[in-house]
């Protein structure tokens, strides 16, 4: 069992865990993520390594309840555990394969989104250990959902954050914010985004346009985590690539966007049918309009 | 019982129509009754050809003679001492090409039903609780096994039963490898065959650590320099699946053979009231001509579809087991063969809707001995299909040849290692199965992982 240290909703929808995963905290990097299992019969659920202390054995998880597994993960409390975390997964971020020179010449600017926005933290904190400091958008929907502010401003030399409302920070979405951050005079070499589908597909439209080049982190569906499924198969230019060996993080110019949010949406019927079962009994068979 | 010496004692199995909706496993296997019957068909010849066939070379005139007079224990005990997982070895080996292939019944009327009646003891033994016994006492020697598959087992039993003190680090949540994550429940039950082997392995002394996968979770180097282990075997097996290259392999409602029996192996998906989803088809193209081919279609035929197998090469030349193509014929999927794809369609929203083919026709035998199968010009034609699963044979997976200094590997990206032994271009490092030669056979992989097991013995012994 993988002992779940402590507990905290950021939203109402958002958790955060530390739990203790020795092997994992050895070694992983920023960029690497871990599979869990919530219970003995549970499914494999891919998550991106929020942060890690190699002396305490722990790392830390942050999670959106979106169905049926991610429901029973939030179930459990502090001192329970996970049945199964395996890990560090996928390749570290390419940030951690440059050598400091190089990456001190560097301005690099992070867009976070949504629950996206805390795997972006350990690459903020390591770079910090290697003396870079970084601009990061924080992008949001509303003032509500925008999450660890002043974890980022910590580790980054500027935080903005924007929601889609106004209701907080800047008026806008993550694309916006970034123009006008261009247009105020800010120059970068490099941009990492990691969010939504749909968010880095648009940011990566605009850093193409803008001529920044574009590291995006892919969270597709996985079985096994280790190369075997090729469940996680996405295109890269003209390749294929898995996401689980090659990835999760990838040149955000060549994705193919558009056949992962496809390809993310293969089992969103039975999903849902099963979310609903769990709320409401096997109620639910299909051809409701529901389900 | 009444015993015709030229033909085998049938055996009891599901029938067809009934199978064909559950996953319960096909062969029931032999009675006593029917176990000695077959037995006393064994010649019980001097100079055994049937041992000759088997890769961990079981004494099977000894043990079959011990079933002829009812001591099935001591039939355990024969079979034990060459084999860790008999009672999967009786229901997935390739019998035919192997033991059954050499037997001299085999050459006017059938051969012994060696496999039957392997299974029938290694059953009774799990009935009864007998235990595979070790050879020596404790030394206190730390060896460590990668992956808990045919050749990891068999490996970490040998060299446990020496008196070693063995650990086997698994990538996945539990142990098995392909038996637990490849092979169907209605061949090889995992609760009452796979997790009761592996049970035999444990107590041996054997420990196992899953969730951990060398080469991320930890490398060889720290196995060896930190964690104390003097000696390493390395059987990771061949997990990354082949796809073709063909247009629309990204649609959705298109798998990997691995995926789709994962899902309904491991993640138990065939079942209501698992978690993990599995795609519910109508009809399904699965594309290979192997044993997980198989697998793979009769697995989607059970979820209820209609299942095509589409391959390019003819009846004959169908790598699977003969057993597995038979029950697959009778419980009613379908042979498409000579038949090649050439691209997968979808449909306005990407989903899979058909599948394009070209007719082949075999020319002259290629390097393997096989003959060739070329496309026959003008001869495309669809076949509607809402799923297609890739069944087209596996590579090993790089990440421990990638974080292992001074490891060989040669240009198919499997480890470089020494026949007969196992050893590796690093000392101390042994690998066999399939991660040293590609997907292969259960039984080829135990026997790596025995004769690896003597030979890390020997280079530990000095």
């Amino acid at each position: 069992m993988y002992k779940i240290l402590s507990k905290t909703y950021l939203t109402d929808n958002i958790i955060r865990m530390e739990v203790e995963a020795k092997r994992t905290a050895d070694r992983c990097l920023p960029g690497q993520f871990v599979i869990v299992r919530a219970s003995s019969d549970g499914e494999r659920i891919p998550l991106t390594i929020c942060d890690y202390d190699r002396e305490k054995g722990t790392i830390v998880l942050v999670f959106q309840t979106i169905g049926a597994s991610t429901t029973l993960m939030a179930d459990l409390k502090e001192g329970d555990g996970f049945t199964d975390i395996v890990g560090p997964l996928g390749r570290p971020s390419e940030l951690c394969e440059m050598s400091i020179d190089d990456l001190k010449k560097e301005k690099i600017i992070f867009i976070a989104g949504g629950v996206g926005t805390a795997p972006v933290y350990p690459q903020l904190k390591w770079l910090k250990e290697q003396g870079v400091l970084a601009d990061v958008i924080i992008g949001a929907r509303n003032k509500d959902l925008v999450i660890l502010e002043d974890d980022f401003k910590s580790v980054a030399e500027n935080v903005y954050v924007t929601t889609d409302d106004g209701s907080y920070g800047r008026n806008g979405n993550v694309c916006v914010c970034l123009q006008a951050l261009i247009d105020e005079g800010k120059k970068y070499d490099r941009c990492v985004a990691i969010g939504p589908l749909i968010m880095m597909k648009f940011a990566v439209q605009l850093t193409k346009k803008l001529e920044i080049p574009t590291i995006v982190s892919m969270n597709p569906i996985m079985v096994d985590g280790t190369g075997m499924c090729g469940a996680c198969r996405v295109h890269v230019g003209d390749e294929i690539k898995f996401a689980c060996i090659d990835g999760p993080e990838f040149d955000g110019w060549l994705v193919d966007f558009d056949e992962s949010m496809r390809r993310q949406a293969m089992y969103k019927t039975e999903e849902g049918r099963k979310q609903l079962e769990l709320k409401e009994g096997a109620t639910h068979h299909g051809g409701c309009g529901n389900c | 019982m009444e015993v015709d010496v030229m033909k085998k004692v049938p055996v009891r199995e599901q029938e067809a129509k009934v199978r064909a909706t559950n996953f319960d496993e096909v062969c029931y296997g032999y009675s006593l009754e029917e176990a000695q019957a077959e037995a006393s068909r064994c010649l019980n010849c001097k100079n055994a050809q049937c041992m000759k066939g088997c890769p961990v070379s079981i004494d099977i005139p000894g043990f079959i003679q011990q079933i002829k007079e009812g001591n099935i224990e001591e039939a355990y005990n024969i079979i034990s001492k060459s084999s860790a997982l008999p009672a999967v070895c009786g229901r997935v080996c390739p019998q035919e090409t192997q033991c059954e292939g050499k037997c001299i019944r085999g050459i006017k009327g059938e051969a012994v039903s060696i496999g039957k009646l392997e299974r029938f003891v290694a059953d009774y033994a799990m009935e009864h609780g007998l235990k595979p016994r070790k050879e020596a006492p404790d030394n206190g020697i730390k060896v460590a096994v990668i992956g808990s598959g045919p050749s990891g087992l068999t490996c970490a039993g040998d060299l446990a039963k020496l008196g070693y003190d063995v650990t086997i680090f698994e990538a996945l949540h539990q142990a098995g490898g392909v038996l637990v994550y490849g092979i169907p429940e209605f061949r090889l039950p995992k609760e009452r065959v796979v997790a009761k082997e592996i049970e035999n392995v444990k107590a041996l002394g054997v420990k196992i650590e899953t969730n951990v996968v060398v080469g991320r979770s930890v490398t060889i180097d720290e196995l060896m320099e930190k964690e104390g282990f003097r000696a390493v075997f390395i059987g990771s097996g061949a997990g990354l699946p082949r796809f073709m290259n063909i247009p629309g392999e990204t649609l959705n409602g298109v798998f990997s053979a691995n995926e789709y029996l994962t899902r309904s192996n491991l993640m138990k998906s065939f079942r209501e009231d698992s978690p993990t989803p599995i795609m519910k088809s109508k009809k399904v193209a699965v594309v290979g001509g192997g044993n997980v081919a198989m697998d793979a279609a009769r697995t989607a035929l059970r979820l209820g579809a209609e299942v095509h197998i589409v391959y390019r090469r003819g009846e004959e030349e169908l790598p699977a087991r003969v057993e597995e193509v038979h029950h697959a014929k009778e419980e009613g999927i379908i042979f498409d063969l000579l038949t090649n794809p050439t691209e997968i369609l979808g449909d306005e929203n990407g989903w899979v809707k058909g599948i394009r083919c070209v007719k082949m026709e075999l020319g002259e035998p290629d390097e393997s001995g096989r003959r060739s199968p070329q496309p026959v010009e003008g001869s495309e034609f669809d076949i509607d299909v809402d799923t297609v699963i890739m069944s087209l044979g596996t590579s090993p997976n790089p990440l421990i040849s990638m974080t292992t200094k001074g490891l060989d590997t040669n240009k198919r990206k499997c480890i470089v290692a020494e026949e007969n032994t196992g050893k590796t271009s690093r000392e101390g490092v042994y690998a066999g199965g399939d991660a040293v030669t590609g997907a292969a056979t259960v039984i080829l992989a135990m026997g790596a992982g025995k004769e690896a097991a003597k030979a890390i013995d020997e280079f530990i012994k000095g």
